[in-house]
């Protein structure tokens, strides 16, 4: 073929055909962003939310159901002049406000389109109602019905959680299961089994022209999804239980866990001051109030707050000392108002002298738990202090201290239990021995563990060495909890050591005032309270009060444990609190006889006591 | 077999190009069927139903066969030749009558109304123009090398061109562009279409990057030219493609120089201060190094080495050489002038499609909502379509203009790529087997004729086309053929007719 003019102008033909057959190719064949914004362009999905799940408590009693609230929508192409003043009046927000919207949606709308906005998110049925008798005055405004969360107990708002409209930076983390105007649990059990409760959006598919106006189902709705609702979820929260406790750590701050010990099931959790259910519904108006309250109620005291145990403390140290053998049952100490050593001393209150094991646990005595602990760290059995202070936390650690316990509950801290590790790097290798680290004996000093461990430590003691991880879903009929709730966690000390804590227990609480059993105000006939007071040093104000008992003395039902901050004497706060909820619990209600309490707890009022930065 | 003569027989049947005639009965039943489906969902109704936009095109068809047996049969093809200037001049009436006759369609007067028939003059232009070019061409001793003759043809040309303008159908009238392909093949310098090429490049350029990469484009193909003309491609090799890398990085390197000696935070401070003095009308200290901009050193260096060029040229008596300097100067005022005619000159809405074709604006839901809708419609066809009448995005109105300007949308969505790809095909073989039929031809009124409609066509099929799949600025002209339309289907089945009749005179007397 001859390069001629008539030949050229044919390659130039050709090479025309062929970018235009290239572009082609790549836009029809290899370029899948046009077949996807086709389908954008022509089906709109019209998303069906499904209802969450309900949150049941241990007796079926709903904690948190479900209730219709009307979003106010508008399609700002359809609106035609109306009377502001009057809509206003109706759905009871000012004029201004409206206006203010209005003119938002002139300036987006091309964006906008015929689609239509969100004017007021969750109104009121009763202010639906209002509006919908004279919707025909206003066009293009209409009411979207949507399931709110709905709270028929005052009970657990901190347990329970809240669910609000999902950020960009969640949807960013979750793009696959969200989009923007989902909602999600955000904390407590809504967060933690938002997998169960959310269920799956359903939609329904609508074809439109290029206008932006719905032509007609796309297939006769054939391939439109039903919403499948969330799965209901059961709690081991008792309910009524839960609002007595909350009634009963009313103006108090700290915190109040009871546990079944034959299952783990926490029973009632109360941080206080908590969050009243009522906000939970609507948090985001409530939202600032709640996090610029000085007291901090979206914090979690229960599973959060790293406290020293205090006395309490005795009973672990206590069975180490019986396991190790450097006590018995049997052995006597002397205490003369304190321990001492050197020349310092750890005070001791009154009591009689000398006194054995379970004396040492009714009474509370300091100076023997000083004894345990030197021969414990001083014991010829280790190489070293060093090693025998590390066997000592090993002991402490499988009580579940100072570390998570592993409960289902979000965001569960781990407290701090103290090793050779840690003093050395305080005090230097060989700068510390026995004598420096000697509060640890009565729970003061670098202990940190929250309320659940000391209600996990109260239900070990009533298992008689061995506990279930605290936890608050149950099973039920759609949600199968971890195997590991089920299993028995035994401690490194020795089952038979356990009725010997035990028997001090029970005798710190039914010997009578007078006896010198510091427990005496939670004793309850008929019902064998076993418990144990502790008063933890604060060295920025009044001391806390704590306490935890379990009861009946033989197959316990229920294990509690309180924290008071700032409540003074363990006695004082802590085990009417304490003693009131077991009754309540294993009764029913509170006797006669101790009314009078009951009433002294509920009107206590110990805020002024707590130092708020 | 065509050459045996035995084809080319005196029967009145036999002479015709029938596959030319193939060609566009298959076009013209394609496009009713697409226009058919394009208007599907919103006017649901028989293809022959009258008062859709099916019905009117079988409308149109049937008259278009009218005019086409008329040309075959009834005018004899002698008679063009002869009455080419009568027809040039009385269509370059009805193109200026139209301007004040006629009624505003989307913002151009290029319309005549005639009751429910609309007309458009600029269709037939073509064809007029087609003629008079070809008869003024085909004249004895005409050469388009020589001054005279090449502006006749030239005003030919340009005078329809200028009217269709004025009616503001600028699309219309870059098809006339498309005569250059015909005086290129009739004896023009390809330099010409070169430089026309070049044009639009740096044109494109200077909008997109920069004038300064616009003009070192210029100097290193003018310099490539210069060199490969006086045979020293070596020469180029090893002197202008290291200094042609060297100003690519230099804007950089000055950057960095000047950053370097100044420092970046009193570049900044000292650029703030300029942009508050143009508001307030100050002077501002500028710091020397600031002063030199990249595109002056890349100036002065074109000042320095040209006279020396010149001077060169002039010895060798290189006449090569003077025109391509001329021709880098013309480059360069075309440079610095871009802004003036991108701005100024070009309409409003003209500009925003270029804006939008260079990719200098997104603006998916203005004026890229056309392209945009359009190349989704074509994408999401495939590779075999979603089927006969079965399209979305067009059927649902996202497409604009979908039967008449974005038929191709119809095809693309619905015939998937198989079908875009044998339409290609199908015009490529119609527009070559033209050019074969002309180069044959004896006559050159003939040939030229042929050539004027293989360009005429081409230019729409590649305009159209390109448009719809985001090649070419949206530039409102039918798909030949194809489309919706009357004006365009009887002007082009006349020009294809017109060259069928042509073709066939001379088959039947040689």
């Amino acid at each position: 073929m001859k390069l001629n003019r008539k030949n050229k102008l044919l390659i130039g033909l050709c090479t025309a055909a062929a970018i235009m057959l290239a572009r082609l190719f790549s836009i029809q064949i290899i370029d899948e962003d046009y077949k996807l914004d086709a389908q954008n362009n022509t089906m709109v999905y019209s998303i069906i939310y499904p209802t969450r799940g309900i949150i049941h408590d241990r007796n079926g009693e709903i904690l948190v159901g479900n209730k219709v609230a009307y979003d106010l929508m508008v399609t700002p192409k359809e609106v035609e002049e109306f009377d502001t003043l009057a809509l206003a009046e109706i759905i009871d927000v000012t004029p201004e406000f409206i206006k203010e919207k209005m003119d938002e949606f002139h300036r987006n709308r091309r964006r906008i389109g015929y689609q239509s906005v969100v004017m007021i998110k969750q109104m009121p049925q009763e202010t639906y109602m209002k509006f919908a008798e004279v919707a025909y005055q206003f066009p293009g405004f209409r009411g979207q019905a949507r399931s709110i969360r709905d709270y028929p107990f005052n009970a657990g708002g901190n347990l329970l959680g809240y669910v609000s409209e999902v950020d960009a930076d969640f949807v960013k983390r979750n793009p696959e299961e969200y989009k923007a105007g989902d909602y999600a649990g955000k904390t407590g059990i809504e967060a933690a089994r938002e997998k169960e409760l959310k269920g799956e959006k359903g939609y329904n598919i609508w074809l439109r022209n290029s206008r932006n106006k719905i032509e007609s189902r796309y297939r006769n709705g054939e391939m439109d999804k039903e919403a499948v609702p969330g799965n209901d979820i059961t709690t081991t929260i008792d309910a009524e239980l839960q609002h007595y406790g909350q009634m009963l750590m009313q103006n108090k701050v700290g915190s109040l866990v009871a546990i079944e010990p034959a299952t783990g099931e926490i029973l009632t959790m109360v941080s206080s001051p908590g969050i009243d259910v009522e906000m939970l519904a609507d948090i985001g108006k409530h939202y600032g109030e709640i996090s610029s309250n000085p007291y901090k109620p979206m914090f979690n005291r229960a599973v959060q707050a790293p406290y020293p145990p205090g006395s309490v403390f005795k009973l672990v140290n206590g069975l180490i000392g019986l396991e190790e053998g450097v006590v018995g049952t049997g052995t006597h100490y002397p205490c003369n108002m304190g321990y001492r050593f050197g020349r310092n001393k750890l005070g001791c209150h009154a009591h009689k002298s000398p006194i054995c094991f379970e004396e040492s646990i009714m009474m509370s005595c300091n100076a023997y738990y000083c004894y345990i602990l030197r021969d414990l760290l001083e014991n010829g059995k280790y190489e070293s202090i060093d090693q025998a202070m590390d066997k000592w936390k090993e002991y402490v650690m499988s009580f579940g201290f100072g570390q998570k316990l592993g409960s289902d509950f979000p965001a569960e801290l781990g407290g701090f239990i103290p090793d050779s590790k840690y003093y050395n790097k305080v005090y230097g290798k060989g700068g510390w021995k026995a004598t420096t680290v000697i509060s640890l004996s009565i729970g003061q000093g670098e202990i940190g563990c929250t309320p659940l461990h000391l209600a996990n430590l109260c239900a070990t003691i009533a298992n008689r060495g061995f506990y279930y991880i605290p936890h608050i879903i149950k099973d039920s009929e759609h949600v199968t909890i971890d195997r590991k709730y089920k299993e028995r966690h035994y401690t490194m000390v020795d089952t038979t050591h356990f009725p010997k804590v035990v028997g001090g227990m029970y005798r710190a609480v039914n010997s009578g005032f007078g006896s010198g059993g510091t427990a005496s105000i939670a004793a309850v006939e008929g019902l064998d309270i076993c418990g144990k007071t502790g008063t933890a040093q604060n060295p920025h104000g009044h001391d806390h009060s704590v306490f935890i008992c379990f009861a009946p003395r033989e197959n316990p039902k229920i294990a509690v444990a309180a924290y008071v901050e700032n409540g003074g004497f363990g006695a004082t706060w802590a085990a009417p609190i304490a003693s009131l909820l077991t009754e309540m619990y294993l009764t029913g209600q509170i006797s006669d006889n101790r009314k009078y309490l009951e009433e002294r707890i509920m009107n206590g009022d110990l805020m002024d006591r707590v130092k708020v930065k | 077999m065509r050459d045996a003569g035995g084809h080319r027989g005196r029967g009145l049947t036999r002479s015709i190009d029938w596959s030319l005639v193939i060609c566009w009965l298959l076009l013209i039943l394609i496009g009713w069927a697409n226009i058919y489906a394009s208007v599907h969902s919103s006017e649901p109704a028989s293809i022959f139903d009258f008062t859709s936009r099916s019905g009117k095109q079988f409308v149109w068809m049937v008259t278009a066969l009218g005019i086409a047996v008329t040309i075959l049969f009834i005018i004899p093809p002698r008679t063009y030749e002869g009455l080419s200037l009568l027809i040039y001049l009385g269509v370059i009436a009805l193109l200026v009558a139209v301007i004040f006759l006629g009624i505003e369609v989307k913002g151009s007067r290029s319309w005549f109304a005639f009751g429910p028939v609309r007309f458009q003059p600029a269709e037939i232009s073509k064809i007029a123009t087609s003629l008079m070019l070809a008869t003024v061409m085909s004249q004895l001793g005409y050469k388009i090398g020589r001054f005279k003759d090449f502006i006749v043809t030239a005003l030919i040309i340009l005078l329809p061109m200028m009217i269709i303008v004025l009616q503001s159908e600028t699309g219309s009238a870059l098809v006339y562009v498309g005569f250059i392909f015909m005086l290129y093949r009739e004896g023009l310098s390809g330099w010409l279409i070169f430089m026309v090429g070049m044009a639009i490049l740096l044109f494109i350029l200077t909008l997109t990057s920069s004038p300064y990469v616009a003009i070192l484009v210029l100097m290193g193909v003018a310099s490539l030219c210069i060199f490969l003309y006086s045979g020293r491609f070596k020469w180029w090799l090893f002197i202008c493609i290291p200094l042609i890398v060297l100003f690519s990085f230099m804007p950089m390197l000055l950057e960095y120089i000047s950053e370097a000696v100044i420092g970046a935070e009193t570049i900044a401070s000292v650029n703030e201060s300029i942009a508050a003095a143009v508001e307030t009308g100050e002077t501002v200290e500028v710091p020397f190094l600031m002063k030199i901009k990249p595109i002056y050193i890349l100036l002065g260096f074109s000042i320095l080495s040209l006279p020396f060029l010149a001077f060169q040229a002039f010895r060798e008596r290189n006449t090569f050489v003077h025109l391509a300097i001329i021709s880098f100067l013309a480059g360069i005022m075309l440079v610095f002038s871009a802004d003036f005619l991108f701005n100024d000159v070009l309409q409003d809405h003209q500009r925003k499609r270029i804006e939008v074709l260079l990719g200098m604006k997104e603006d998916p839901s203005g004026v890229g909502y056309n392209v945009n809708q359009s190349m989704i419609a074509i994408g999401s066809g495939g590779l075999f379509g979603k089927g006969y009448l079965n399209g979305t995005q067009t059927t649902y109105g996202f497409v604009p203009e979908q039967s008449t300007d974005f038929i191709f949308c119809t095809i693309g969505e619905e015939w998937g790529f198989v079908g875009t790809s044998f339409i290609i095909l199908l015009y490529v073989f119609l527009i070559w087997r033209i050019i074969a039929d002309a180069e044959r031809s004896r006559e050159a009124f003939t040939r030229i004729y042929g050539y004027c409609t293989a360009c005429c066509i081409f230019m729409h099929l590649f305009i159209n086309i390109g448009m719809t799949i985001g090649l070419m600025p949206v530039i409102g002209i039918p798909l030949p053929f194809i489309s919706y339309g009357g004006s365009s289907l009887w002007g082009f089945t006349a020009m294809l007719f017109i060259f069928i009749a042509l073709d066939r005179n001379e088959r039947k007397y040689f």
